[in-house]
């Protein structure tokens, strides 16, 4: 079916954005509804990720947008990189987790935190797509808490020895480089890159997803491997590094939610002008003008919500707190619209004739991965008073 | 090939249209606007494709104010090489239609290229219009096209069929779909397209040689009737007398 999509914009945000935002923002709607539209469904049945798209992801700008063009990156604001996020999650979440991932969970650390030898080694080949990547933190024993991790690796005088495993890692069975944090003897946190190819690194694939099944997920698993010195990121060291990783990637999901929420939301006004019962359309009865409302509702105050997060960002003001914020109540806010839709379009919402349950279930994983909507709201709660509610010190 | 490609922007397809003031002006507020789909998916990738092909420039013209320039920056985002808005109103197809030609005539094109209509006003005017004031050959809702040096083979769409012609250049082409293959914008293109010049210059003396008197919406659609499949008679009866078409 021809992807009829058109985004709401009830409050004229589009006249807070640039020409420019507008410009990069309606380019990737116009390739989502070219490129992955047509094919989301089918890769997403056969779970399968469409690889072939990286290069138009590439070469929208979408793996790395805020990094420098001398390194391959687009060198934009953070207001267009979250507009992309929000038209490839339009598309479908795994799309957008791909190049999230490849962003800001590898393209920055190595940015952020690397030397110039690791920027111009990696950052170009991931900008053009030609290698994947995959970020290693979350391990099976340690999800909300990582600064519990077993991971670790050993000076061996010229290498590191590298041993541990991660898990529920996006794009780890395709990826070519990881950046994986793992402590070293003083139990101090570190980055590291591993390559494919690299002797007792492996990558087995997670199978049986209901979510984000046009995304691979797998693990990483390092047994005894020896990493070459130079592939330790010198510049930052603790937790903080990966989680300033994740303050980026979360930013991006607070927008990316917004256009799986306005896929759904412009889904279900679309079906229920078209839907006849007891001889009206079913957009004519107050309990489905209920639901459109309160979608459209929602999402306008989301999208508020992230253009003024993005502008904090553009200012290097954004917290991580506030982040926090923003993306878990834009996952919420999408997956209960989902929920919504889905009940708007009856039967047919179940089947993949409609986007809905697609984006319903990606949405499951998108509130838990990247900090749980509970994690989040605990990280606003110690915001607000001072106290920490998950971690007993 | 030097090479201009005349752009007009127009309300996205999706836009909800009205009138004010008494059904004389178009209400622009709210709507978004678009650069004509004709103008962009044909004419200005086609005069890419022959640039890509040959060597030269492409260059895009505009008449209309200052609000058009992200749409013409579109234009180069795609790919033009430089860009020329003619600062004024496009009143009048004949008006607009000697802005471009003089504009044109100073600077030699090789060819001048546009959509075969806008999507707005279907006027199909200003490219015939230009073709008369540069007293150049004008090829109309052109569907394909192969350049030889400076030597044209292009075919049209006619009633019932195609025909094929020959033309050298300079010319002036109105181009349909069939022209080229839409393309979007990559990264690289919406950056570069910050630095690539985009001249605005003062309008020449013009007078428009109509006037839009007043607009009118096509009537609301009615309420569909539902007769039972096996009640032809109603059918005929209700096409007879209440829709009065047989």
């Amino acid at each position: 079916m021809a992807d009829r999509f058109q985004a709401p914009d009830y409050y004229q945000i589009d006249d807070l954005l640039t020409e420019e935002h507008k410009l990069i923002r309606n380019t990737v709607r116009e390739w989502v509804k070219k490129e992955v539209s047509p094919i989301i469904e089918d890769y997403a049945q056969k779970a399968e990720y469409p690889i072939q798209l990286n290069k138009g992801i590439a070469e929208l700008g979408g793996f790395g947008p805020y990094i420098p063009t001398e390194y391959g990156g687009a060198g934009l604001d953070q207001i267009s990189y979250g507009l992309i996020m929000q038209e490839l999650e339009r598309g479908d979440s795994g799309i957008r987790s791909a190049a999230s991932v490849q962003s800001s969970l590898v393209m920055y650390p190595i940015y952020q935190y690397g030397n110039e030898e690791q920027r111009k080694k990696y950052l170009p080949k991931l900008a053009s797509g030609e290698w994947v990547g995959s970020f290693g933190l979350t391990e099976p024993d340690h999800g909300s808490n990582p600064g519990g991790m077993i991971t670790n690796f050993k000076d061996k005088g010229d290498h590191y020895l590298l041993n541990g495993a991660k898990m529920w890692i996006t794009n780890s069975p395709i990826c070519d480089v990881a950046v994986v944090w793992a402590k070293n003897e003083e139990g101090r946190i570190h980055g590291l890159v591993v390559e494919r190819g690299m002797e007792g690194f492996t990558t087995p694939e997670t199978h049986g997803k209901w979510s984000l099944r046009a995304s691979r997920t797998g693990e990483l698993v390092f047994d005894n491997v020896k990493v070459p010195k130079e592939n330790l990121l010198p510049n930052k060291s603790g937790l903080g590094a990966p989680l300033g990783c994740l303050d980026s990637a979360r930013y991006g999901i607070a927008w990316g939610a917004i256009g799986a929420a306005m896929d759904c939301y412009d889904s279900a006004l679309r079906y229920s002008k078209e839907r006849i019962q007891f001889d009206r359309p079913i957009a004519s009865y107050q309990l489905v003008q209920k639901k459109l409302a309160e979608m459209l509702t929602e999402i306008t105050k989301a999208q508020l919500l992230v253009w003024r997060l993005g502008q904090l960002k553009n200012e290097g003001k954004a917290t991580t707190q506030q982040i926090s914020m923003a993306k878990r109540n834009n996952v919420d806010m999408a997956l209960k619209i989902a929920r919504e839709a889905r009940q708007i379009h009856g039967g047919m919402g179940i089947t993949g004739e409609y986007p809905i349950m697609r984006h319903m279930m990606n949405l499951e994983s998108v509130i838990t991965y990247e900090g749980t909507h509970d994690i989040h709201l605990l990280i606003t709660g110690m915001d607000i008073t001072g106290i920490s509610a998950f971690r007993v010190d | 090939m030097k090479i201009l490609v005349c752009i007009s922007k127009a309300p996205d397809t999706t836009a909800k249209i009205a009138f004010t003031d008494n059904n004389t002006q178009f209400d622009t507020n709210g709507v978004q606007f678009i650069i004509n789909p004709y103008d962009e998916w044909y004419a200005l990738v086609k005069g890419l494709e022959i640039k890509e092909a040959q060597g030269g420039s492409v260059t895009v013209i505009n008449v209309g104010k200052a609000d058009n320039d992200p749409t013409i920056r579109k234009a180069l985002a795609i790919g033009a090489d430089d860009a020329v808005r003619i600062d004024a109103e496009p009143t009048d197809a004949l008006y607009t239609a000697k802005q471009i030609a003089k504009y044109a005539k100073e600077n030699n094109f090789d060819l001048v290229l546009c959509g075969k209509e806008t999507i707005d006003y279907n006027g199909s005017q200003v490219g015939g219009m230009i073709a008369a004031i540069l007293d150049q050959p004008f090829i109309s809702n052109a569907s394909k096209m192969e350049m030889d040096g400076n030597k044209a083979t292009v075919q049209r769409d006619i009633q019932g069929g195609k025909e094929v012609i020959e033309v050298e250049t300079p010319f002036v082409l109105s181009a349909a779909k069939g022209m080229a293959e839409a393309r979007i914008p990559n990264m690289r293109g919406i950056m570069a397209a910050r630095t690539k010049p985009l001249n605005v210059i003062e309008p020449a003396e013009a007078e428009n040689a109509t006037e839009i008197v007043s607009y009118e919406l096509p009537p609301a659609k009615g309420d569909c009737k539902y007769i039972d499949a096996d009640n032809a008679a109603e059918l005929l009866e209700l096409l007879r007398n209440e829709a009065k078409v047989i």
